[in-house]
C-alpha cells in the first residue's frame, strides 16, 4: 500500500535562507499525524510543497504514491488543503463555493451529495445560501475547512486550522475531523495548541530550523524525553545522589525529572537517610510541551 | 471518468465562475461600459457630426458606433480576467484554483471564455441601444464576427497576462491607464487614421489595436484604412504570441508557484 504522504530529501531555499534542510517523511494512509515547531521552523513551506504551492529545490515527494511534480493531478485529488490565512471568494455563497470547488476536481452534480455532509458535518446548514463575505470569523473558517473536503479527498492537511477558533468550534471541529480520520482519511495537523496534537494523534513529528528533530508515537515522545517533574521544597540541602535529576532550583525548591512514576519511592528514601524534610511536594504529568520546549526550545537539551 | 469527461467539467465549472463573477456584479461590469460608450457617441457625435466626413455615404456618428463597440469590448476583455486574477491575488483565495488539478490548457480557456462573453456582452449591447439612434449597416458580417473574437481573445489573454504579472491593484491601474488605455484612444476609434499626418499614420500602424478596430469597422462599411486581411495577419499573430506567453507563464507557475 501506497504511503500517504512520502517525502524524500526535500530541500528548499528561498534565495540565501534555506528553508527546508533535508527531509524525510512517511505518513501512514489512515494516521493522525501532527507537525509540530516554532514559527519559522519550515512547517507551512513543508505543507506548500505538498500542495504544489511552492516548488522544491531537490527531493521529491509523493501523495498515495503520486509525485506531486511529475503526477501533479493525481497527487493533487489526492489531497486537501486548509490554509492558515482566512481567505474566502466574496462573490459566492458557501454551497455554490463548495460546489464550484468541487468542480476544480473534475467533480460534478454526482458530488453534490457529499458537499451536504460537509455543510451539515461542519455546522454550515444555516449559512448555506449566504455570500462568503457576510459570515462571521468562525463561520468563515469552518467554510476553509470545507473547501479543503470538497472534493472528498484521502489525505487532509490542517495548517493551524484552530487558530483564533472558540472552544466550542474546536470541539465541534475535532469531532468531525476524528470522525473522517475513523472513515480512513489520513490527517496531517500543525497546531501551536500542543494538547491538541497529544489529545488527537499517534504521531507527532516536531521541526526546528527547517529539520525534523523528533519524530515517534506521542506516547514515545512523552516518555521519551518528558517524563515527569518532582517538585520539592525542602528543609535541607538536595542530597548528592539525587543531584543528578536536578532539572531547575529556585530558592529552595527544587525540581527533579524522573522518567519514570517509581523513582518518588527512592527519591523518599534518600530524602529520609539524609535526614532532609519535605515541606511541600508537587508531582507534576509531563506534556507534549515540556517535550517541545526540550527539542526545539532554547534550553541545553534542545538538539538542532 | 474519463480523462476528457473530467477536463469537460474542470473547466465547465471553471468557467460558470467567472461567467458569474462579473454577471453578479453586472452594473459595474456591464451597464457601465454601455451607458459610457453612449455618451462618447451622444457627446462626440453632436461635436463632430457636422465638421467630420470619414467615408463618403457614411455619417460620423455611425462611423463612431463599431469603433466605441470594439473599444468598449477590447477594454472590458482586458479587465474581466485581468480583475479576477488581481482580485484572487491580492485577497489569496487564488490559493484555491492553485490547490487543484486544474491544468494549464484549462486554466487558460476559462479564463479565457469568460472575458470574451463579457467583452462580446458589452459590444453586442452597445450596438443594439446605437441602433436607437443612427443606422449602421453590417456589410461583412463574417468580418465582424472574427474580429470580435479575436479582439476579445487577445485583450482577453492579455488581461490573464497582466493579472498574474501584476502584484498589486496600483501596477494593475497603470497598466490600464498607461498601456491599455492610450493604445485603444490612439487606434482611430475616435478619426480614421487617413486624416492624421504621415508621421502618426505610420505610427498608428504600429499600434495592434487600430488593427481591431479597422478590421472590425471593415465588417460594417466595406470600408478600411487598410486590407481586413493585413488586419487578420496582425491581430491573428498577437493572438498566438500571447497565448503562447501566457500558457508558458501558466506552466511554469510564474508569480504563481515559486
Amino acid at each position: 500500500m501506497a504511503a500517504a504522504i512520502e517525502i524524500s530529501g526535500i530541500t528548499k531555499r528561498f534565495g540565501e535562507f534555506e528553508a527546508l534542510r533535508g527531509v524525510d517523511l512517511r505518513i501512514e494512509q489512515g494516521e493522525f499525524f501532527a507537525l509540530l515547531g516554532p514559527n519559522g521552523a519550515g512547517k507551512s513551506t513543508l505543507i506548500n510543497l505538498l500542495a504544489g504551492l511552492l516548488q522544491p529545490t531537490s527531493g521529491s515527494i509523493r501523495i498515495m504514491g503520486h509525485d506531486v511534480q511529475t503526477d501533479y493531478q493525481r497527487a493533487r485529488s489526492a489531497l486537501g488543503v486548509v490554509p492558515q490565512e482566512l481567505v474566502f471568494d466574496p462573490f459566492f455563497n458557501v454551497r455554490e463555493m463548495l460546489r464550484f470547488q468541487a468542480g476544480y476536481f473534475g467533480h460534478g452534480p454526482e458530488n453534490d451529495a457529499w458537499v451536504d455532509e460537509v455543510i451539515e458535518g461542519l455546522g454550515l446548514t444555516d449559512k448555506a445560501h449566504t455570500n462568503m463575505r457576510k459570515l462571521s470569523g468562525g463561520m468563515k473558517r469552518r467554510a476553509l475547512i470545507a473547501q479543503a473536503l470538497a472534493h472528498k479527498p484521502p489525505v487532509i492537511v490542517l495548517d493551524e486550522p484552530t487558530a483564533g477558533v472558540d472552544v466550542e468550534l474546536r470541539q465541534m471541529l475535532w469531532a468531525f475531523i476524528q470522525k473522517l480520520n475513523q472513515q480512513g482519511h489520513t490527517i496531517i495537523l500543525t497546531t501551536h495548541y500542543l494538547e491538541e496534537a497529544e489529545a488527537l494523534c499517534e504521531r507527532v513529528a516536531m521541526m526546528k530550523h527547517g529539520k525534523i528533530v523528533a519524530l515517534d508515537t506521542t506516547r514515545a515522545l512523552l516518555k521519551s524525553h518528558a517524563a515527569k517533574q518532582l517538585s520539592l521544597r525542602l528543609t535541607g540541602t538536595l542530597p548528592t545522589p539525587l543531584q543528578s535529576l536536578l532539572k531547575q532550583q529556585n530558592g529552595d525548591e527544587v525540581v527533579l525529572a524522573l522518567s519514570e512514576l517509581s523513582q518518588v519511592e527512592m527519591v523518599l528514601s534518600v530524602l529520609r537517610e539524609a535526614n532532609v524534610a519535605i515541606q511541600d511536594m508537587q508531582l507534576q504529568e509531563a506534556d507534549l510541551e515540556d517535550v517541545f520546549l526540550n527539542l526545539v526550545g532554547n534550553q541545553k537539551g534542545a538538539s538542532a | 471518468m474519463t480523462k476528457s469527461a473530467r477536463a469537460g467539467v474542470v473547466f465547465i465549472r471553471c468557467f460558470k465562475k467567472e461567467l458569474l463573477r462579473f454577471w453578479r456584479v453586472a452594473f459595474q461590469t456591464v451597464a457601465s461600459p454601455i451607458l459610457t460608450a453612449l455618451l462618447y457617441l451622444l457627446i462626440f457625435s453632436h461635436v463632430l457630426e457636422s465638421h467630420v466626413k470619414v467615408y463618403d455615404q457614411v455619417s460620423y456618428t455611425a462611423f463612431l458606433v463599431p469603433g466605441l463597440m470594439m473599444m468598449s469590448l477590447l477594454q472590458n476583455a482586458f479587465a474581466n480576467s485581468s480583475s479576477s486574477l488581481i482580485q484572487s491575488k491580492v485577497m489569496g483565495n487564488i490559493v484555491f484554483l492553485l490547490l487543484t488539478p486544474i491544468n494549464t490548457l484549462e486554466f487558460f480557456a476559462a479564463f479565457l471564455a469568460a472575458s470574451m462573453i463579457r467583452g462580446l456582452l458589452v459590444g453586442l449591447s452597445i450596438y443594439l441601444v446605437a441602433l436607437c439612434f443612427v443606422s449602421v449597416p453590417t456589410v461583412y458580417p463574417g468580418w465582424i464576427i472574427a474580429f470580435a473574437l479575436l479582439g476579445s481573445a487577445l485583450l482577453g489573454t492579455f488581461g490573464i497576462i497582466a493579472g498574474i504579472w501584476a502584484d498589486k491593484f496600483d501596477q494593475m491601474a497603470a497598466f490600464q491607464n498607461f498601456v491599455i488605455m492610450p493604445l485603444t484612444f490612439l487606434s482611430g476609434v475616435f478619426y480614421s487614421i487617413h486624416s492624421l499626418p504621415p508621421f502618426w499614420q505610420a505610427v498608428s500602424q504600429l499600434n495592434p489595436f487600430f488593427y481591431m478596430i479597422d478590421g472590425f469597422r471593415y465588417g460594417f462599411f466595406g470600408h478600411g484604412d487598410v486590407s481586413p486581411w493585413l488586419s487578420l495577419a496582425v491581430v491573428g499573430s498577437f493572438l498566438l504570441v500571447l497565448a503562447w506567453l501566457c500558457l508558458k507563464m501558466l506552466k511554469s507557475g510564474y508569480k504563481l508557484r515559486s
